[in-house]
């Protein structure tokens, strides 16, 4: 018999209680999702720690490549600036893009995929082949020349990306609601005179939300990368904002003698990477214990 | 077989033709004119207008990109605007430092990944297991730029081993090809890894033991090949991903290949060559994807019949 509590009311557990039960089991997960946590926390600190013009990108030529030391722990680069200031205030724009980028992605390809999963016929025909053309382009290819022919800012590094978030979110969506469309509740809400956008919206999408949760979380993490990636080639955030990969790029000038500088911004891009694919992988069992192995 | 062979390339037209049409629009109506780039600093309008006739400028869109699409049948996609070199004979005088950089950094991806796959499905939940996915997890959430950065700084800056960059000899490729193959045996450790752990707990693994063959048998014969298609199926994409992608590798180690033409000509605002480049990098993924799928048929009785059938 179902346990009682005081008021005489059955103590049941919601399916978010469920998967987060199940999630804070899961060591990696948690260990992935404090360090996120904490790293949200310290890029808001940082902007009242730090003053952007003055700590951040201000030359301070007298200190430039100056070894990890305890004044400076990550050292200087080659125009003096601490890169131990400038890490921690970066984390705002990897953290902000791969955000940014996968939720402006996550409507516009969860709407394309709802449309064609649910319609089906040549909507989504059309819908699939653009797709496909997309998905033939390699991702990083069509981030450069979108950048490229926009021109290089944060804003338009963030639409290069959504591009290829919103591709891989088209497929998931319409898959899922491929296979929920002909379940018997959403017949059942289409006899009862529901119109077509709430059936979508509140009978089939919260169904399929698992898989689109745990892609939302892994390509998070391969978005700052390839997010780093443009800003490496130069083609990304703008100098002289403290980009991680634009960081990197700096560093590679001076790879023969200052060679933390080429370390620490990919070991920070690196651990983030990690906890979201952590928390990913975390979800995923916990969303989906069947799947488990 | 062969009628699906054929109705496949009939079935790559449309896609190359969207794809083309696409990056030709979208270079032609943001790279600004190419007529002012091309004449000399002070070319009065008659010459700047003599050019844009020369190149065919002043027709309208549609005319140039059929214009360009039947050049393209011949292999001619145009002149370079900067080195005024034929755009198809640069593309495919890089491509073959590319071609041999993506099947070296796949093969040595495979070698480690295949092997390393398997050995963790089979020592599930030990710490054997555990390493392996740790790997694996690493390899994946590291940018591989960066992995390049490393290992110039431990490989040829500390311990002198190998050239940092350019490509001379057998030498200068193990250090790009490392690059790019980590992340991708990272990928091919965990397919290969949940692939294995699907098969080895089916039944006609355990009829096989019973039948007495040895372990090696059972897990190569009667596992592995069952566990094949995934296999292949992430190996070529990889395949294609490095063919197509390794931009960042080629930069980090100033590889010639077309990763880095590609990336060169759209920072000099070489029009010609960034479209020609990618319509050819995207005709390539086609070819490979297609003989991806052949090699499924090969290696899958089940998928060959399929095949046929549908003819």
């Amino acid at each position: 018999m179902a346990k009682l509590n005081d008021n005489n009311e059955v103590k049941s557990r919601s399916m978010a209680q469920e998967t987060w039960r199940r999630l804070i089991k899961n060591k990696g997960a948690v260990i992935g999702l404090i360090f996120l946590l904490t790293l949200v926390v310290v890029s808001i600190l940082s902007g009242f720690i730090y003053d952007y013009d003055t700590d951040i990108i201000a030359l301070n030529m007298g200190e430039a490549l100056q070894a990890p030391s305890a004044a400076h722990w990550f050292g200087t680069d080659s125009l003096g600036r601490d890169i131990f200031a400038r890490i921690l205030y970066g984390a705002r724009y990897s953290l902000m893009i791969g955000v940014g980028a996968v939720a402006i992605g996550l409507v516009i390809g969860v709407t394309l995929g709802a449309i064609a999963g649910f319609y089906g016929g040549a909507v989504d025909q059309i819908i699939m082949r653009v797709v496909d053309v997309f998905y033939s382009i390699p991702n990083i290819m069509i981030a450069v020349v979108i950048v490229s022919l926009l021109g290089t800012s944060t804003v338009n590094l963030l639409i290069a990306l959504c591009f290829t978030c919103a591709t891989s979110f088209t497929r998931i969506a319409r898959a899922s609601v491929m296979t929920i469309r002909d379940q018997e509740y959403v017949e059942a809400a289409y006899e009862l005179g529901l119109p077509t956008w709430k059936i979508i919206l509140k009978h089939i999408i919260p169904n399929c939300l698992s898989p689109i949760i745990v892609q939302v979380t892994l390509l998070i993490g391969t978005t700052i990368i390839a997010a780093s990636s443009l800003s490496f080639l130069g083609i990304g955030v703008p100098s002289p904002a403290p980009e991680w990969g634009a960081m990197l790029s700096e560093g590679r000038q001076h790879i023969r003698d200052a060679s933390y500088m080429c370390v620490i911004p990919g070991i920070a891009i690196m651990l983030t990477v990690l906890a979201l694919n952590l928390l990913g992988d975390g979800l995923r069992d916990a969303l989906d214990p069947k799947m488990k192995k | 077989m062969i009628r699906y062979i054929i109705k496949r390339i009939i079935l790559m037209v449309p896609a190359i033709i969207a794809t083309s049409f696409i990056i030709y629009f979208a270079m032609n109506m943001t790279g600004g004119d190419p007529a002012l780039t091309l004449a000399p600093e002070n070319a009065t309008e008659q010459q700047i207008e003599e050019i844009r006739e020369e190149l065919g400028l002043n027709d309208p869109i549609y005319v140039r990109y059929g214009k360009y699409m039947l050049g393209m049948l011949k292999g001619d996609l145009g002149t370079s605007y900067v080195t005024k070199r034929d755009v198809f004979k640069t593309f495919m005088e890089r491509l073959p430092n590319t071609i041999e950089l993506a099947f070296t950094a796949v093969l040595i991806a495979t070698l480690i990944a295949v092997p390393l796959g398997i050995y963790t499905a089979i020592h599930q939940n030990t710490w054997k297991d555990t390493g392996g996915m740790v790997f694996a997890l690493f390899g994946v959430s590291m940018p591989n730029f960066w992995l390049g950065l490393m290992l110039i700084i431990i490989f040829s800056l500390n311990l002198k081993w190998l050239p940092s960059g350019g490509k001379e000899g057998i030498r200068s490729l193990i250090l790009p090809a490392l690059t790019v193959g980590m992340g991708f045996a990272a990928l091919i450790t965990r397919t290969t890894r949940s692939a294995m752990l699907d098969v080895i707990r089916q039944d006609y693994m355990t009829t096989a033991r019973a039948k007495g063959a040895s372990e090696k048998t059972v897990i190569f014969q009667h596992g592995l090949k069952n566990a094949l298609i995934p296999i292949i199926t992430v190996i070529g994409m990889q395949l294609s991903n490095a063919l197509t992608g390794s931009v960042l590798a080629e930069t980090v180690f100033s590889w010639p290949g077309v990763g880095r033409l590609i990336v060169d000509s759209i920072s000099k605002r070489d029009t010609p060559m960034v479209t020609g480049a990618i319509i050819m990098s995207c005709v390539l993924m086609c070819v490979v994807n297609l003989v991806i799928d052949l090699i499924y048929a090969f290696f899958d009785p089940r998928i060959k019949a399929q095949y046929s059938r549908k003819g």
